[in-house]
């Protein structure tokens, strides 16, 4: 029986550059009385400088202090009266601002993200509760949690040895508690240029109003100069990498398998990469679970992420293949990774046939669409790939993409994943 | 910092006012009562070309074992039927791009699946199959209880689920609200051939209800899930938890995790159900106390004092208790100062009425977000699922925003008193009891475990 297939749309598109270099793209879909705005900045973790781990993402809470003309708290609370949510996120390679509202407020949005990127206020007083603020979300989410920061955080330093590619990206505690006012100033000036950014509004809007408004807006926001971006590559491992961790309110222990993939800015080399994850993973048609957990019962999850923050089309090059294995205290780590070898060199040496090819772009197609049915993930997709590829209208093309993609390519792609090429993180448990 | 330090500070600029509100077309609905008792409530939302289902079946958890069962029944209803395998179940719903999944409370169990519009058959089909020749076969089942046994491990080691879980035991007792997850020697003890009864028992079209949104046509597809499901019959009628108990606050329940760097803070108590002519009042006292980000709470314990990332009150709607919950997790050093910041902002919205700019602001926000999360087709399934449910319409979300923005100051506040009063609320905390103790018992009585 043949796959489902659908025919998705590409979404329509408006282009444009200010005067002071500010990348705009417009995307009207009138489904929904809702819109969304999101403003991503070329800057993310691997560009903080040594000494100062962190400090992106810091600089991000910074964001939401207070700016030109607004006091602390009411950027919040014009975009919440509003009826709208807002949010910022810091990456590998960008740090984003977005915000999804009723669509009749969508001039409040843009005043709003332009009278930021304009000027932060950043005092004394803020910067001092927001590191702690900071340090309360890294207890949370990595220090006081079973796994915290497994893989995303422990892996990097496995697979990686230059800085940028390997630090910690929440920071270390010293390094946080040494961030002062001037340093904001400095980050502020070199990478928030409104050059080194791209503003995406999608939802129910007119682009012709829509783009005056973010011409009344945005057009005076001071140009200046933008940097360049590093090339933060690296030599790949040329023989296995290994660390262990040990999890002290670890229950059970984990594994970590993580490879260099080819640079995402090449696509046609990329995508079987992707869809070599899903078909290795994805629901339970996938082959490490079948095997893994259905056949051998060795673990009682496995995933496969590509990009250490799980979103294969956030990051540029150098990216990661990862495979996250939990198993029981009984079974020995080796095993594991024994199975999943010999799952790969299956893979490797006899391929995918078409018809579990045409299932995997089936799931993979659906979970793009289900993605692009929300405003707000459609923008934010959309602001990724217009940063790193000029091209939002792959929200809507990426499927179409993904079906190109030939069992000979799946092939390839996995017989690149070998012992002698990775890193290896065994977590180990240690709780009590 | 003021600006760019090449620039002159910038001059304040007026906000901008909003524009002309623009509403939702209301939606297609078809609805039948099939035969069986099963009520099914299609919508069509043609975004993009995916179908969403959810059937609710009320099937309530009544002792004490039915709890471990009702896990292993979600772990293990699509491990097999009469006719495939669980690879070939895997198989089938892959080739749809679609998935099938079950989950399950102590009122009910929830099949959610989706699929790409064409599949839809196929997956009314699988959904079919599973309902009527799920086989529960032993080895498997054998196999997934192991591995469920170490994902409740894993799960009851986070220090957050630990402390929900301490807190509905404090509020409901032995009641099955009392807890959310078996032990995992528990799923360990359930056999094959109980889920079989269990599945033939608990799982009858009677009473329960299939919601369908997505890019279909309402009245066909009526049609086809009563000729996909007309095999799907049995006896037996929904069943209930048992009737709530009233319940009197005590001490501080402390729970020790020795060398924890934050303590859980779980503060709350009953509120009212979402058919409550309150309803809108509460959700507004809530939010206002600790909702969003301008909430109270937050503006205090994060943004002025640090204390904490990311509290927040929600409120859970049973069918049998509805209660209002405050999750806080903070670092270990002030946990008692921001237990006193909670008792201060929760005796303030219980004793003053908030202001009308306030109530009016907080409306609008729940107003929008209501219409964001029920802008997509999953969002809209799944809220459209738990009104029906509770008995509300569809009209429920058409009307909902009128009945937020009509709330007054004092009705927020009559319905702080009742759901956010100090008085009233129960308080856990999972944190390092050699450190926090003391300072714990300055406040008032604590049970230490």
């Amino acid at each position: 029986m043949p796959a489902t297939t659908v025919r998705s749309s590409v979404p329509t598109v408006e282009r444009a550059t200010l005067g002071n270099g500010l990348r705009v793209v417009l995307s009207p879909d009138r489904s929904s009385p809702v819109v969304a705005v999101a403003v991503y900045y070329d800057v993310g973790i691997r560009s903080e400088p040594e000494g100062r781990t962190g400090f992106a993402h810091l600089f991000e809470h910074l964001m939401f202090q207070g700016s030109s003309s607004l006091e602390k708290m009411e950027h919040v609370k014009y975009v919440q009266s509003s009826g709208g949510t807002l949010n910022g996120s810091t990456r590998l390679d960008y740090t984003n601002y977005y915000e999804a509202l009723p669509a009749h407020a969508l001039e409040r949005a843009l005043f709003l993200e332009a009278d930021r990127m304009r000027s932060p206020r950043v005092t004394e007083e803020n910067l001092a509760n927001q590191i702690a603020v900071v340090k309360e979300e890294i207890r949370v989410n990595v220090l006081n949690q079973p796994y915290g920061g497994f893989p995303w955080l422990t892996l990097p330093p496995v697979l990686f040895e230059t800085f940028p590619n390997a630090h910690n990206g929440y920071g270390g505690f010293e390094d946080l508690e040494s961030a002062t006012v001037d340093d904001a100033q400095d980050f502020f000036d070199r990478y928030y240029a409104p050059g080194n950014a791209v503003l995406v509004v999608g939802g129910d809007l007119d682009a012709a109003d829509t783009m005056r408004l973010v011409e009344r807006h945005f057009g005076d926001v001071p140009a200046r100069a933008v940097p360049e971006r590093p090339d933060f590559d690296e030599p790949a491992p040329t023989s296995e990498r290994r660390a262990q961790h040990v999890d002290t309110h670890a229950p059970a222990p984990a594994l970590a398998l993580g490879w260099r993939l080819p640079d995402p800015a090449d696509l046609a080399a990329y995508l079987p990469f992707v869809v070599l994850s899903s078909a290795l993973t994805t629901g339970d048609a996938s082959r490490l679970k079948r095997r893994l957990v259905h056949t051998d019962s060795l673990a009682t999850d496995v995933g496969t992420h590509i990009g250490v923050m799980q979103d294969p089309f956030d990051v540029r090059n150098p990216t990661v293949l990862s495979i996250e294995a939990h198993h029981g205290n009984d079974v020995a780590a080796d095993r594991v990774v024994t199975a999943t070898d010999e799952e790969l060199d299956r893979v490797a040496t006899d391929g995918v046939d078409r018809a579990e090819l045409e299932r995997v772009v089936a799931r993979l197609e659906s979970a793009i669409l289900q993605g692009s049915d929300h405003v707000l993930s459609r923008t934010l997709s959309m602001a990724a790939f217009e940063q790193q590829r000029g091209r939002a209208e792959l929200v809507g093309e990426l499927a179409g993409h993904v079906a190109q993609v030939t069992p000979e390519q799946v092939r390839a792609a996995a017989a690149t994943l070998r012992p002698d090429n990775r890193a290896r993180l065994d977590l180990l448990a240690g709780a009590r | 910092m003021s600006g760019p330090t090449t620039e002159q500070p910038a001059q304040p600029r007026a906000v901008p006012g909003l524009g002309k509100v623009r509403r939702a077309k209301p939606p297609t609905v078809a609805e039948r009562v099939l035969p069986s008792g099963l009520r099914v409530v299609a919508i069509r939302r043609a975004s993009v070309p995916v179908v969403h289902l959810r059937l609710r079946v009320p099937t309530a958890v009544r002792r004490d074992a039915d709890l471990a069962r009702a896990g292993m029944l979600e772990h293990t209803m699509l491990l097999g039927t009469a006719e495939r395998s669980q690879s070939e179940i895997a198989d089938a719903l892959q080739r749809i791009g679609g998935s099938l999944r079950a989950s399950s409370d102590a009122d009910r169990l929830v099949l959610a699946g989706e699929s790409l519009a064409p599949g839809l058959p196929d997956l009314l089909g699988l959904l079919a199959e599973v309902l009527t020749s799920a086989s529960y076969p032993r080895a498997e089942v054998e196999r997934e209880a192991a591995r469920l046994a170490d994902l409740l491990g894993r799960r009851l080691s986070q220090p957050g689920v630990v402390a929900d879980e301490r807190w509905l035991r404090q509020v409901f007792g032995d009641h099955p609200y009392g807890r959310e997850y078996p032990a995992p020697e528990e799923v360990l003890d359930v056999s094959a051939s109980s889920l079989r009864s269990a599945h033939r028992r608990r799982l009858v079209p009677d009473g329960s209800l299939l919601v369908l949104v997505g890019d279909l046509s309402p009245a066909r597809v009526l049609d086809r899930v009563e000729g996909a499901l007309a095999g799907w019959t049995g006896d037996g009628s929904p069943t209930t938890v048992p009737k709530v108990k009233r319940f009197t606050p005590g001490a501080l329940q402390l729970v020790d995790r020795p060398g924890a760097v934050q303590s859980n803070l779980r503060v709350g108590g009953f509120a009212m159900p979402r058919t409550d002519p309150d309803h809108a009042a509460q959700e507004l006292a809530n939010a206002i106390f600790a909702g969003p980000f301008v909430s109270r709470l937050t503006q205090n314990i994060r943004e002025d004092k640090g204390y904490t990332y990311s509290p927040r009150s929600s409120l859970h709607h049973n069918a049998r208790a509805s209660f209002a919950l405050l999750q806080a997790d903070v670092a270990t050093e002030v946990t008692a100062p921001a237990l006193v910041e909670v008792g201060y902002e929760l005796g303030r919205v219980a004793s003053l009425p908030p202001s009308a700019d306030e109530v009016e602001s907080m409306a609008q926000h729940l107003v929008g977000v209501l219409a964001l999360s029920t802008s997509t087709q999953a969002g809209l399934a799944a809220t459209l699922s738990v009104l029906l449910a509770d008995g509300l319409g569809v009209d429920w979300l058409r009307d909902h925003p009128q009945r937020l923005l009509a709330v007054t100051p004092d009705q927020v506040h009559d319905a702080a008193r009742r759901i956010l009063a100090p008085a009233t609320r129960a308080t856990t905390v999972v944190g390092d009891a050699s450190v926090v103790g003391d300072s714990l018992r300055d406040l008032g009585p604590v049970d230490l475990s």
